[in-house]
């Protein structure tokens, strides 16, 4: 439980963090001071690297001073320490010191606190941080939109390109100083709108009448565009750096299924989506093909990259809790529940009891309706098209049909409020609840169970394929169901409990095939978990009060006390968590979403490579992604 | 046959005083446009195209408690060879327009397009964003608007009938794609230093040349 105490090291001193804290850190080198509130880590990490680190005071972790070090420290941290996975990369901008951080958080496999490591390099981009790519697989997308959104270049990554923009897209648009082309101010509300202002169309405000922005000399006669010629240059040729990063791939002809030993065929490259029946949205795979097996894959993303974190940082605290539910639209509750208890944090404070009981419940029941999606759609994909997905949506119906009861929207809730959540149950609807958690969704599960766990075909489709090994998914920082499909008890709920999780009595499923029928499998067994935690919950809830949803009054404008924290839960796709940094004001400064979909897709290559077409679709079905989420 | 005041729209072609009294049930006498209407308003083919969190809503829609196949529009094709109907179904980002104008432009004539939900419409709770378009309408004609974020499935159904009122008014005289000449083809955006639209290419140039000296970006 000490988790959800806020942790003082979080606090800053200093009262604008970015401008005046780091330059105090620079001028600081020997830790003499500090060593008291090191852990035994730094400790370590500073005993080996001596110079190369200091450990700043105003956030969880520490400072390596030299760029060039990086890779090192995190393979130190990797071998020596045993942070087996990479969970959160990402950057700030600190425009006043002319330097762009790089944030890394690393977590023990085996569960606690995620441990803090940054690095500064100037903005100029004169400076290029190693990829951390080596050490941690997983790290590939998430280097890969550092650069994208801030020009931060990564020497000796595989693939360094855009990632959710467009290669020749103008500028580094989470930079501080980059303003949209709709930019009317750093922090909402915009004096425009509030108080009593004449808001005025963004259309009739822009000099170009729409929301873009050309630099000077632009010519759109003249322009050449090309936003993928390197991409299948680098895929038609072979030349791109994925085969040094993952040499126990063979996709040599010995390994093509049905091709004759040294004959030789063409490869073509194929584009699936982003309009595609199957991808589950906008996303595009880009396919290599050699017959019907594929010999390469790759992910162009950021078909519905909606900007959230340039918006959420001119956004109030307040205002960012309707944009979570808009990450993954499925699971809007839980995607809230992650932020709150991000900013109460930051905040100090704590939810009521019932408020607690509240989220748990909205985070289960979400939790059984994303798996009744997801499963559903997976069966799409495997070609029972629909018929097993309208019977899950008719179950995913009924609960959010209660959401709407209770919260007023099916999907897009906007329940929770920092310290509480918006509205209680009636006993009406704690009744239909109850009614759906002992009665209708055990049976519901048990009827999907039967209809599908031993048929035969989807056993002949999905056992051994897309398969992952446990080393290899802990490296691609594979979260979630699929993680634990490849044998790792892994679960935020479990290794760094949130919220009232350690009061409840509950398993974390683990199987050990790591492949699609086993990630089937794992999300029927967790629907079966989440019964059982809100069954107590459902019994729990009645010893608190009712209506003593809001700790403390309720607010409209939160002053965040500066400093930074990582928080994390775990959502039905897996760790969410989010990054904020505040520098005291009444936006945060950095609102950074570690998306678990986004991160899981990391892995989708090697699981596809010398499969067939047909299954890529069903593995990418079963890695259960939300568009929403991976593009943000 | 006992004249019988309902309101089913086939009575004012049973009962026509023009058809012969021996006739009648038999032969039906109605204008083209009717017919035309009639038939095609009742088997929309949408495209099987989804962009974002509406897209779950029109998912929802089309499964068993909304059923939109009570109004002879389930036929989901994923081809756009196929399609009558886009749905515009979330937010549209600059780096998705191409190829939804794309997909539009390779829809048969005659074909329909709905914005649903607020992003479609105008950009939404998005709109600010900088990869975001302020609503499918900058690029395609848009015949239905949905509002809502995202709209109630019940919301989709009365915009589909909405857009049916609209078939039934259209004229076999009139419409477009019976008429001479190419069929209209909507220019596909570019993806420049930003997101270009082709008709706007030679203003594009003016104001570049004459903004050569000041900022482009917008006064804060």
């Amino acid at each position: 439980m000490s988790e959800t105490t806020p942790a003082p090291a979080t606090a800053t001193p200093a009262k604008p963090a970015p401008k005046a804290a780091p330059a105090a850190r620079h001028a600081e080198k020997k830790p003499a001071v500090t060593l008291a509130t090191m852990t035994p880590e730094m400790n370590a990490v500073q005993q080996h690297f001596g110079e190369v680190l200091i450990q700043p005071a105003p956030f969880e972790g520490f400072l390596v001073t030299d760029p060039a070090k990086v890779r090192d420290v995190a393979l130190f941290l990797r071998d020596q320490l045993h942070f087996e996975m990479l969970s959160n990369q990402t950057a700030v901008d600190y425009p006043a010191e002319n330097v762009i951080e790089v944030v890394y958080h690393v977590s023990h496999i085996s569960g606690g606190r995620p441990l803090c490591f940054k690095t500064r390099v100037p903005r100029d981009e004169s400076v290029a941080v190693p990829s951390v790519t080596p050490v941690y697989p997983g790290a590939e997308f998430q280097e890969r939109e550092i650069y994208d959104m801030y020009g931060v270049r990564f020497s000796e990554h595989p693939d360094l390109r855009r990632i959710l923009m467009w290669e020749g897209f103008n500028g580094w648009p989470l930079r501080k100083d980059w303003k949209e082309a709709y930019y009317e101010g750093d922090t909402k509300p915009f004096d425009s709108r509030w108080p009593g202002g004449h808001h005025k169309l963004a259309e009739e405000r822009v000099p170009w009448a729409d929301n873009v922005n050309y630099p000077p000399g632009f010519d759109p006669n003249a322009y050449v565009s090309n936003p993928d010629g390197n991409l299948y240059e680098s895929m038609l040729t072979g030349t791109n750096g994925h085969e040094l990063s993952a040499p126990e791939i063979d996709i040599g002809a010995d390994t093509v299924v049905g091709v004759e030993p040294g004959l030789k065929t063409d490869q073509i490259i194929v584009n699936m989506g982003p309009q595609h029946p199957s991808t589950h949205g906008v996303l595009r795979m880009v396919v290599r093909i050699d017959g019907e097996t594929i010999t390469d894959l790759k992910l162009v993303l950021g078909y519905l990259h909606r900007n959230h974190e340039k918006i959420g940082e001119r956004n109030t605290w307040l205002h960012n809790i309707p944009y979570t539910d808009r990450l993954d639209y499925i699971c809007g509750m839980a995607n809230e529940m992650g932020y709150v208890i991000a900013v109460e944090r930051m905040m100090g404070i704590q939810p009521t009891e019932r408020a607690e009981y509240l989220r748990v419940i909205m985070a289960e029941l979400t939790r059984i309706q994303s798996h009744f999606w997801a499963i559903g759609f997976v069966l799409n994909d495997l070609g029972a098209f629909y018929t097993p997905a309208l019977y899950f949506i008719t179950e995913r119906d009924l609960i959010i049909d209660l959401f709407e009861a209770v919260t007023g929207s099916r999907m897009m809730c906007n329940y929770m409020r920092f310290g509480g959540v918006a509205r209680d149950f009636t006993p009406e609807q704690l009744a239909r609840a109850r009614e759906l958690v002992f009665e209708r969704i055990p049976r519901a599960i048990d009827e999907l169970e039967r209809l599908l766990s031993d048929n035969e075909i989807i056993k002949a489709r999905t056992i051994g394929v897309g398969y992952m090994s446990a080393e290899r998914s802990i490296a691609y920082s594979l979260t979630g169901p699929c993680l634990r499909a490849a044998g790792v008890p892994y679960d935020i709920r479990r290794a760094d409990p949130y919220s009232i999780y350690d009061r409840f009595d509950f398993d974390i499923p683990v199987l050990y095939g790591g492949d699609v029928y086993d990630r089937y499998r794992i999300r029927v067994l967790e629907m079966r978990q989440s019964l059982r935690i809100l069954e107590q919950a459902l019994n729990q809830i009645d010893q608190t009060p009712a209506g003593d949803i809001q700790a403390g009054k309720k607010a409209y404008n939160h002053r965040v006390p500066a400093g930074q924290t990582y928080a994390r839960v775990e959502t039905p796709k897996g760790e969410l968590g989010f990054y904020l940094v505040s520098d005291g004001g009444q936006n945060p400064w950095r609102y950074h979403v570690r998306s678990s979909s986004f991160i899981n897709l990391n892995s989708m290559r090697e699981m596809t490579i010398g499969q067939k077409v047909a299954d890529a679709v069903v593995i990418l079905g079963s890695l259960d992604i939300v568009l929403g989420e991976v593009d943000r | 046959m006992a004249e019988v005041a309902t309101n089913h729209p086939m009575d004012e072609i049973k009962n026509d005083p023009r058809v012969p009294a021996e006739l009648n049930n038999n032969v039906f006498i109605t204008t083209l446009d009717k017919l035309y209407n009639w038939g095609r308003k009742r088997s929309m083919w949408p495209m099987l195209f989804g962009l974002a969190c509406c897209a779950i809503e029109m998912i929802c829609t089309a499964a068993s408690r909304h059923d939109l196949a009570r109004f002879g529009w389930e036929l989901m094709r994923p081809s756009p060879r196929q399609a009558d109907l886009m749905i515009v179904s979330g937010t549209v980002t600059k780096k998705m327009v191409p190829q939804i104008v794309r997909l539009y432009n390779q829809m048969p004539e005659p074909r329909y397009v709905i914005a649903m939900g607020a992003c479609a419409t105008s950009g939404g709770p998005f709109k600010e964003g900088y990869n975001v378009v302020s609503g499918i309408d900058k690029f395609l004609p848009v015949d239905v608007y949905i509002p809502g974020c995202p709209p109630r499935p019940e919301a989709l159904l009365h915009g589909f009938i909405k857009l049916q009122e609209k078939i039934e008014k259209q004229s076999l005289r009139t419409v477009s794609w019976y008429r001479k000449g190419e069929a209209t083809v909507v220019p596909v955006p570019v993806l420049g230093p930003d997101l270009t639209d082709l008709r706007r290419a030679q203003e594009i140039v003016g104001r570049v040349q004459a903004n050569q000296t000041e900022a482009v970006q917008p006064a804060a």
